[in-house]
């Protein structure tokens, strides 16, 4: 029989995780990735009947959080529930024993956490762009704003399902940020309550929602979409790299 | 009486690798010397020198001042009751926790301050397994080997025999979280072979598994350690342990309490025999005037004493007014559950 007396590089390694954990959506995931997508669906049809008549930018803001609610709904939540659950079923000790690195491993959750919101975010941004009449010449920023808001979004999950010991404060942290992401990301800036407005401006939860708010608008303000994903790359790779640090406390406890 | 090592003290143990319970030197004959202590360290899999682990709040250590060493093509036991202590130390053997004192060496490379690089030489089945649950039985087995270095196709291919050589074929693509506890079990096992480590750390590996699987595992397992790999076992079956173990650590209270082959520990007991005894009635006799310490547990009573007296107390129940309350009766040798009950009778 084969033997390897060292262990994969940290590609092969997400890319294992990745495609191990690719068996949740056959397992029941499936479900709850539907679940995602009508959600941010009925979200667009809701607000479509209130805020038909706003103007472009309000209504950028809306389907841009509606589409991007989808990443924080699995890639958040979901995967702080996974990730909670795995670690109360003793989980953790099968990957705390192999020759990986723990950052390769929760990266692997990461990435296929943040595979699952690719229809939702794909059939609700289409929907959203034709419901709302938004112009979609410049829709391709969907791809880094979905990239780097599942970097965040999924940081945080993983940070919120590593991080307690208890798997009932996981799903309510997961809850939590699922809700913080819908307030902030569906009511448009100028609508916030004026107490609100630089808690949201200060903290990253939102920044992809307005950077691709900004590219559903005839002008978007490039110099700010650059800076706001930019931004939200950072704050992921912070979170990824505190879930890592979550992860190697949660197996010594 | 007995066999206990602990009530010589931690210190003994902890300043002198193998307690005195240990007749790893003895049973080999070949003395314990210096040199023969060092030769047999170098050749060690698995080296753990006083390990201890205490937990915030805990009124004791969950393992205090352990120390053992596992050889190449050795199948080693950790024996104890439930919170003797047995998970924490096996959790610090592979790197899952850091030991508040001592060292563990694993190839002779010190593990302790780098836990991750234990993951290289061993793998570890422990008793709950949920992170593979949403795979195919073979996709657990191929990612199982991938994640421990092997290139895809190796991985595959070797997946493939580990089906074979464990009689997964049946349910080789149903999803592991369907499968019944036993199936998962042995899947388990399969996971835990995958990578070929020369250090198997099994807890309680054959549970829930009928005859059939308890032999494809044991005949798996035998066929690793002949290749020289070391296989380091706990378990509660002491009956099953009897038959698989070269040599057996005895935790209490997380302490050792014995170390040594079955059949060096069982020798400890000075030829004394086990007299079960079970009654069908009130019995007319009185425990204390059998000769030994009585275990009584309800209307089931065991006593340990001297062959011949043992046949004498035996005769005299039986050809007394006591035997019309005998229901059943068993003379038998030392087992290592009378080894672990006298540990902990010792203990307290």
């Amino acid at each position: 029989m084969a033997v390897a007396r060292t262990g994969p590089g940290a590609p092969a390694t997400i890319a294992a995780v990745h495609t191990a954990q690719l068996g949740r959506a056959r397992a029941g995931g499936g479900a709850v990735v539907l679940v995602a997508t009508v959600q941010s669906l009925a979200i667009l049809v809701l607000l479509h009947g209130i805020g038909r008549t706003a103007g472009e930018g309000s209504r950028a803001a809306v389907v841009s959080g509606a589409v991007l609610s989808v990443v924080a709904f699995i890639a958040w939540n979901l995967l702080a529930q996974r990730l909670a659950a795995v670690r109360a079923g003793g989980g953790l000790d099968y990957f705390g024993t192999l020759p990986v690195r723990p950052a390769a491993v929760v990266l692997g959750f990461c990435s296929c956490y943040a595979t699952f919101a690719v229809p939702g975010i794909v059939l609700t941004a289409a929907a959203g762009t034709a419901l709302f009449s938004l112009p979609a010449t410049h829709l391709w920023v969907l791809v880094p704003a979905a990239l780097t808001s599942g970097l965040t979004y999924s940081g945080l999950g993983a940070l919120s399902g590593l991080g307690p010991s208890r798997p009932e404060t996981a799903a309510i942290t997961g809850q939590l940020g699922l809700t913080a992401v819908i307030f902030f990301g569906l009511i448009p800036p100028d609508s916030l309550p004026d107490g609100l407005a630089p808690f949201r401006a200060a903290v990253p939860l939102a920044y992809d929602i307005d950077a691709l708010a900004s590219a559903l608008t005839a002008d978007p303000d490039w110099t700010g979409i650059a800076l706001r994903l930019a931004g939200s790359a950072a704050f992921g790779a912070c979170c990824l790299a505190l879930a890592a640090r979550a992860y190697r406390n949660a197996l010594d406890s | 009486m007995v066999c206990c090592v602990a009530s010589r003290s931690r210190t003994e143990s902890t300043a002198s690798p193998p307690p005195r319970g240990d007749d790893a030197h003895g049973d080999d004959a070949r003395g314990d010397d210096a040199h023969g202590r060092a030769r047999e360290a170098s050749r060690a899999v698995c080296e753990a020198t006083a390990l201890s682990r205490s937990y915030a709040g805990a009124s004791r250590p969950a393992v205090d001042g352990v120390t053992l060493n596992v050889r190449p093509g050795e199948v080693f036991g950790v024996l104890g009751r439930n919170g003797a202590g047995k998970t924490t130390l096996v959790r610090m053997l592979v790197g899952l926790l850091r030991p508040d004192t001592g060292r563990v060496l694993l190839d002779g490379t010190d593990v302790t301050a780098r836990s991750a690089h234990a993951a290289v030489h061993l793998a570890y089945l422990p008793q709950r397994e949920s992170a593979l649950a949403d795979m195919s039985v073979r996709t657990a087995l191929e990612t199982t080997g991938r994640l421990r270095g092997l290139p895809r196709a190796a991985a595959r291919a070797q997946a493939d025999d580990l089906v074979a050589e464990l009689a997964l074929a049946a349910i080789a693509d149903d999803r592991v979280g369907r499968l019944s506890g036993g199936q998962r079990r042995l899947v388990g096992v399969a996971t835990a072979l995958a990578g070929e480590r020369p250090l198997l750390v099994l807890d309680e590996p054959t549970t829930g598994l009928d005859l059939d699987a308890r032999r494809t595992v044991w005949d798996a397992l035998d066929r690793r350690r002949s290749g020289g790999a070391a296989v380091l076992l706990v378990t509660h079956n002491v009956l099953e342990a009897e038959t698989v173990l070269d040599r057996v650590l005895v935790l209490h209270a997380g302490r050792p309490a014995a170390l040594g082959t079955p059949g060096r520990l069982k020798e400890r007991f000075g030829g004394l025999v086990r007299l079960d005894l079970a009654w069908r009635d009130e019995p007319a006799i009185d425990p204390a005037g059998l000769g030994g310490t009585v275990l009584r547990r309800g209307r089931r009573w065991t006593v340990r004493l001297p062959v011949a007296e043992a046949q004498d107390v035996l005769a005299g129940i039986l050809n007394g007014p006591a035997y019309a309350a005998l229901d059943d009766f068993g003379l038998a040798p030392p087992s290592l559950e009378d080894v672990l009950l006298a540990c902990d009778s010792e203990e307290g």
